[in-house]
């Protein structure tokens, strides 16, 4: 297949060679998931009311979380999701260490806003890039550990219990979407463990997940600020919000050429 | 013609006040690198230059290249076991006591890099097996087990049966430890640099040429210090092969070059690697090729210098140099240099220094983490040194008249003979 | 003089169980005052088998929570954080990693490393729900 990443003109073709791809791993992943499957439905509708409450069951394969991200309501100079992010998971609690620059190149980021212009075109686009969690994901495929993993719901994290802190998983992700913790680190939050010398990024705000709420902190604080930019859903539902609007709407992964089939798309890029 | 002489080998024998100097400078250096190690794990990594950018530093540059030089310290054991040439047997023992030294130092700097080094049980207790570095520790562990088997069976009379064996097997186990280390990088979609099958048969190359210059250094200097003579004869094997396994090195980095010149979507590493890097582009030049391989090539095939020891020890060094200088491009230059996310355009603004503009990242040594790396190198230094002092890995002589005969004068004294 | 080395012999082993009643009863305290572990009768498990196994039963826990996503709380270590910490007279908690608080002490005595709080917060910390927290301990996961 040809790296299909190069120019938007052939987005459309992308789009339907994914789509393509996208049935027959669905299809796959049905007939592995086959005979039992269909026993449970049943419960998995159940579960799915009771799920305000702490997750008691093991999460499956039958949701898979992602993120659908429209570059034209991205506005320029607005950072929310950034501060979201890093007042959700604890990272507003870094402390600066070593020059500011170098504090630029080591601090954990786990969520960044990108501003590009087209070459050819001039036209320029803004988004926020964060681990794309792909449904082959090359920083799990390299760590030593199995400490890089992705649940059975799509989200790619780091068992931080397994981390040795080799950072392979860095050199291997295509987005850089991988922080290291370079420095000690203290009055981490509950709900996120973080500590030196591992690895960590975005893990579609796990915990949100685990207690049934029902978006993540970027997607919330987007939508606070009226630009709507960030939907999060499910994409396994056909009939879910982030299905219908990627239906709608021409959307893409970034490096489409690696076939990673991301659960983070975007629109306009 | 005179018969063959037996190879007698002898425990290094220099004075104790010489030996005891050399342990004592060897440990200073281990404990410098080893307070390195507390002090970058106590306060973490952001001591040292690497960053979300360049991620592997200046100990992977040492660790990697202890690590490739150790399967290529082998080869001299290789060359005298599997395919037969009794000139290099004598060589056999030290080829392998390197090969391990150099592996246990090397392996130790990248231990003491992790992030959570006390987690190496971890490490030993879970495995991800589609990970190369998971094979890799499998891949060293093995290596280390097979040549003191190799060892063995070249020093103890009972082993003789089983040493062709074990020597193909250790062929081929650090043929696949060279390539698995090489795949490390090869094996990277993600990285313009990397990405590359090349990368696997081009780390042997290098490790064919480093582990040769280490093994010739230290056994100059081996023998230097307490006076055991090295014939003409072996000297010109070494030096010519070192000049060979230098002319491979080259032909693979041609090769990986002009395979991502071809490409349009690999123009932007090659021009800047090869034109506007700055340092990178400025150690690839001047380090890898013109210091690192061309120098020491004219140095081994100038029909004056190359009959000259310490000319011949001096293009060793070079290619040593130039091997550290391969690493730093290899390693840090292919992560500083931006991941190619949206070809087609130029990132104008990021928050994790992302390359805007094309930048590449930034990166400058911290004094810490050069000495982890010299400390791992100490530690390989120190196992070669008590190992040939206790042990008997040098032959007492490799004087022309006791190696034995080259393959090609044997052919002409049995045409001559019937005269 | 047997009977002198028999009676000193006793003397250092009553002396010695003592010691060990006295350290036992130490290890009863580890469970600190004002904390609402303290006005319980026991910990998810009996105590004796929560202190050969807690790690065991962390352990299993987090490999189901960090897997699979179960939040089921009764071997969480927040769990474990929420009953077991106290608070200073400022109503402050106190981190329960320090010498003199629950797992910090007993960790000290045992000399086992405490590994948990490198990463995990050593007291309740869920911004949102600080208050509540603070003042009454509250059981819930809140404020995730």
């Amino acid at each position: 297949m040809q790296p299909l990443n190069a120019t938007q003109e052939q987005a459309e073709i992308s789009d339907q060679t994914e789509a393509g791809i996208d049935r027959a791993r669905r299809s796959l992943i049905g007939a592995a998931a086959g005979l039992g499957a269909a026993a449970l439905v049943a419960p998995g509708v159940i579960l799915q009311t009771l799920s305000a409450q702490a997750e008691t069951a093991p999460v499956t394969n039958r949701v898979r979380w992602g993120l659908l991200i429209e570059t034209d309501k991205c506005a320029k100079g607005c950072r929310a999701c950034i501060d979201a992010c890093d007042h959700e998971n604890g990272l507003d609690l870094q402390i600066p260490a070593g020059s500011p620059n170098k504090w630029e190149r080591q601090k954990a980021v786990w969520i960044r806003k990108i501003k590009l212009q087209d070459h050819q075109t001039g036209r320029i686009t803004q988004f926020p890039l964060m681990c794309q969690h792909c449904e082959h994901p090359p920083c799990v495929d390299v760590c030593p550990t199995g400490a890089s993993f992705r649940r059975a719901d799509g989200i790619v994290m780091v068992d931080r219990h397994l981390c040795i802190g080799c950072r392979y998983c860095m050199m291997a992700c295509p987005y850089k979407a991988r922080s290291f913790i370079h420095h000690n680190t203290t009055g981490q939050l509950t709900a996120v463990p973080r500590g030196k010398g591992c690895v960590e990024s975005c893990n579609l705000c796990v915990h949100r997940r685990d207690y049934g709420q029902d978006s993540t902190a970027c997607a919330d604080a987007c939508a606070e600020t009226g630009h709507h930019a960030i939907l999060f859903g499910d994409l396994e539902d056909p009939e879910s919000p982030i299905r219908r609007r990627m239906r709608e709407i021409q959307n893409r992964q970034i490096r489409e050429d690696l076939e990673l089939n991301t659960g983070v798309r975007y629109a306009g890029i | 013609m005179t018969p063959m002489k037996r190879i007698v080998y002898r425990e290094w024998r220099i004075s104790p006040q010489r030996y005891w100097s050399l342990i004592g400078y060897l440990a200073a250096l281990i404990g410098i690198g080893a307070l390195s190690f507390g002090y970058l794990e106590h306060e973490g990594h952001w001591v040292t230059g690497m960053s979300n950018s360049v991620v592997w530093g200046m100990p992977h540059v040492f660790a990697v290249f202890l690590i490739i030089a150790a399967s290529g310290a082998l080869n001299l054991a290789s060359i005298g076991t599997v395919f037969k040439k009794p000139i290099y047997k004598p060589l056999g023992r030290l080829s392998g006591l390197l090969a391990v030294a150099l592996l246990v130092g090397g392996l130790l700097i990248l231990v003491t890099d992790l992030g959570r080094p006390e987690r190496l049980i971890v490490a030993m207790t879970h495995y991800n097996f589609s990970s190369i570095f998971a094979w890799n520790i499998y891949l060293y562990t093995g290596f280390i087990a097979i040549v003191i088997a190799y060892l063995w069976s070249m020093a103890d009379r009972q082993g003789a049966p089983f040493n062709y064996p074990i020597g193909v097997l250790a062929l081929i186990w650090r043929l696949a430890l060279t390539t698995g280390t090489g795949s490390i990088f090869g094996f990277l979609v993600a990285r313009q640099a990397y990405d590359a099958a090349i990368l696997g048969p081009m780390f042997v190359a290098l490790s064919l040429a480093y582990g040769l210059a280490v093994l010739m250094l230290v056994l100059f200097f081996c023998f230097d210090e307490e006076g055991r003579p090295i014939g003409p004869r072996l000297l010109r094997r070494l030096r010519n092969l070192l000049a060979l396994f230098a002319a491979l090195t080259l032909y693979f980095v041609l090769v990986y070059h002009l395979t991502n010149l071809y490409m349009a979507k690999k123009d932007a590493f090659e021009h800047w690697l090869l034109l506007n890097g700055g340092f990178y582009t400025l150690v690839f030049w001047a380090g890898w090729i013109l210091l690192g391989s061309l120098a020491p090539l004219w140095i081994l095939y100038h029909p004056v210098l190359r009959e000259q020891r310490t000319w011949i020890i001096a293009a060793c060094t070079l290619v040593i140099l130039g091997g550290f200088a391969a690493m730093y491009v290899i390693i840090i230059g292919s992560q500083a240099f931006p991941l190619a996310m949206f070809p087609g355009h130029t990132l104008l603004e990021s928050g994790f220094d992302d390359g805007v503009q094309g930048a590449a990242a930034t990166y400058w040594p911290s004094i810490p983490e050069i000495l982890l790396g010299i400390g791992g190198v100490a530690v390989s230094l120190l196992i070669t040194l008590v190992g040939v002092r206790v042990l008997q890995f040098l032959p007492e002589s490799l004087a022309d008249e006791v190696v034995a005969p080259d393959e090609e004068e044997l052919a002409e004294a049995v045409a001559v003979k019937p005269a | 003089m047997a009977k002198a080395t028999v009676m000193a012999i006793l003397a250092i082993g009553l002396i010695a169980g003592a010691w060990v009643s006295a350290k036992a009863a130490e290890i009863r305290r580890y469970v600190v005052e004002g904390s609402r572990a303290a006005g319980l009768s026991s910990c998810v498990e009996p105590t004796e088998r929560m202190r050969r196994m807690h790690m065991e039963f962390i352990k299993h826990q987090r490999i189901v929570t960090v897997h699979q996503g179960v939040r089921d709380t009764k071997y969480s270590l927040a769990g474990c954080i929420d009953c077991h910490i106290s608070y200073d007279a400022q109503h402050k908690p106190r981190p329960i990693n320090q010498p003199d608080q629950f797992c910090g002490a007993c960790h000290r005595y045992a000399s086992v490393k405490l590994d948990c709080f490198d990463c995990h917060a050593s007291v309740p910390n869920r911004p949102g729900a600080t208050r509540s927290a603070s003042a009454g301990g509250s059981t819930d996961g809140g404020g995730r």
